[in-house]
């Protein structure tokens, strides 16, 4: 399979790689993904005190695609809004890698990844708050 | 660019320059171009001298009369003609028919439509090592049982089928043995005199020769019935019509010759070169050997890099032609339907890659594959989150994952 040239770049050089401290209740951490389909992928989040996300870092397992779709996320979610990053669409990212139809579910893995990781960092805030 | 180090011999093979050789005489008006068919003219009885030399040369690796060797376009037809041949044939003493799990699609999608059919089809399960316990075969097999179909070298795991064994059972008890041998010949020794196989499959591209060209062994003695799937002019004794094509042929008979004059020779180096590859591998932490590691061909090193995506790592080894599963399957996102019958957790089929060497893979290949391997290895396990919770001692079959 012929991948794009932003997928490749992605791949050789992947952007923000590794975790957050997921104990930091600033941290949001969002799994995403199963072994047995062939992708996992980790996303954790550092928001600030306006609710703007400073930091983002990911790991993935799985193909190419998957790899590309979480590197890109933390380089558009970096600097944005919780609000403004539950809005990133899976057809964004598939459409800027230009991820052929095979690989689609792995844009959608990456929507996913970053509204669990909102939702956790979310459920985080409510227990501190109690 | 520099083409990648082929390691994909279970896929195809190059023709091997000798047998080139031999095909580019039977092609132009100067060379050997009539049909073997011709009864009437020097242009065929010449025509059909090369086949019937191409015909004695499979003979002769196989050890078998050449009157048993019929001429297909592959071993997919083979296995085709082979199974549906049989059922078709013998239909009315018996609809059903034993396999395994881990057959190439050629035999399941055969054995699928004569379910359809109104056959019975069991389909053995594998042991862990990918061999087939003969214990369970033997309970399988029922009144009614007309053709066990088993292959003899596995295409994905390379693990090698105790096929003199599972004759004497088949001929014990009247039950016809269809073999498809497509990755064994000219890599394990075949012996049709002694074996008790009654049908066996072969491919020209697994062994050096021309793709589009195969045949399929039918015995003479006790004499194999099967009805012909392909209608026509009553080539190959009515069993496969069809203009034979001599240089397809003439291609396969030469590489056959070279099988047998060079295979004892030819396995001592490529198992050589196999070991370097695994002494290499070794050293990288998590991984797994699919597949029996004794009773395997040489060429084969199947190999599962745990909490290592397999597309991933084959993307990474863009300089090595490998391949992840079968290369029939590789297109398809499913792990390999062969590593989940040997009971492989998800994990460890998605992560499966097939190295087989061949007859032109060199040391320095197999030095500069160890090289890249290990470098992707790490690379990709410093990407994985299954590796870091691995790391951290977390059991991941108990952790409750999001399927999608």
């Amino acid at each position: 399979m012929a991948y794009s040239d932003k997928v490749l770049d992605h791949y050789e050089n992947p952007r923000n790689v590794g975790a957050l401290d997921s104990s930091d209740s600033s941290v949001g951490t969002g799994m995403v993904g199963a072994p047995a389909c062939g992708d996992v992928m980790r996303l954790t989040i550092k928001v600030d005190d306006n609710g703007v996300i400073e930091d983002a870092k990911f790991k993935t397992y799985g193909c190419g695609s998957a790899i590309a779709s979480s590197s890109l996320l933390t380089e558009w979610v970096r600097g944005k809004t919780l609000d403004e990053a539950a809005q990133i669409k899976n057809t964004e990212i598939a459409e800027e890698l230009a991820l052929p139809p095979v690989k689609i579910h792995c844009s959608v893995l990456a929507e996913d990844s970053i509204k669990a990781a909102i939702a956790d960092y979310k459920k985080k805030q409510e227990v501190t708050e109690e | 660019m520099k083409l990648p180090i082929y390691m994909d011999y279970s896929a195809t093979t190059p023709v091997d320059p000798r047998v080139a050789e031999k095909m580019m005489q039977c092609l132009t008006m100067d060379g050997n171009f009539g049909n073997p068919a011709s009864r009437s003219h020097e242009y065929g009885w010449n025509a059909e001298k090369v086949v019937d030399e191409a015909r004695q040369h499979v003979a002769e690796l196989i050890n078998c009369d050449p009157r048993e060797v019929i001429w297909t376009s592959g071993a997919t037809e083979s296995n085709n003609l082979a199974i549906k041949g049989v059922a078709n044939f013998h239909s009315k003493k018996g609809k059903h028919i034993i396999t395994s799990k881990t057959e190439h699609k050629a035999v399941l999608d055969t054995c699928r439509h004569l379910e359809a059919q109104g056959f019975e089809v069991t389909y053995l399960d594998p042991e862990a090592n990918g061999l087939i316990d003969l214990k369970k075969l033997e309970a399988a097999i029922r009144e009614d049982t007309i053709l066990v179909s088993l292959m003899h070298v596995n295409n994905e795991i390379g693990v090698v089928t105790d096929i003199a064994a599972i004759g004497e059972m088949t001929r014990a008890r009247k039950i016809l043995f269809h073999v498809d041998a497509a990755q064994s010949a000219g890599k394990v020794t075949i012996d049709l005199q002694n074996m008790k196989v009654d049908l066996m499959s072969f491919s020209g591209h697994k062994i050096y020769g021309p793709k589009g060209v195969g045949a399929l062994f039918v015995r003479r003695k006790p004499r194999v019935r099967l009805e012909a799937q392909m209608h026509g002019g009553g080539h190959e004794r009515g069993m496969r019509s069809g203009t034979l094509a001599t240089h397809q042929i003439a291609g396969m008979g030469e590489a056959f010759r070279i099988a047998k004059a060079e295979m004892e020779q030819e396995n001592e180096r490529v198992m050589a070169l196999r070991q370097r590859l695994w002494d290499g591998l070794q050293e990288i932490e998590e991984i797994y050997v699919n597949g029996d590691f004794d009773h395997r061909v040489a060429g084969n090193l199947n190999v599962s890099f745990n909490f290592v995506e397999g597309e991933s790592l084959i993307m990474a080894l863009r300089e090595l032609a490998v391949s992840s599963g079968s290369a029939c399957t590789s297109a398809s996102l499913e792990p390999s339907y062969v590593l989940r019958a040997l009971g492989r957790n998800d994990e460890l089929a998605h992560s499966s890659i097939r190295f087989s060497i061949g007859r032109f893979t060199t040391e320095q290949d197999i030095d500069h594959a160890i090289s890249l391997i290990q470098g992707s290895v790490s690379k990709l396990r410093e990407l994985s989150p299954l590796w870091d919770m691995y790391k951290d001692g977390i059991d991941l079959s108990t952790i409750e994952w999001t399927a999608h």
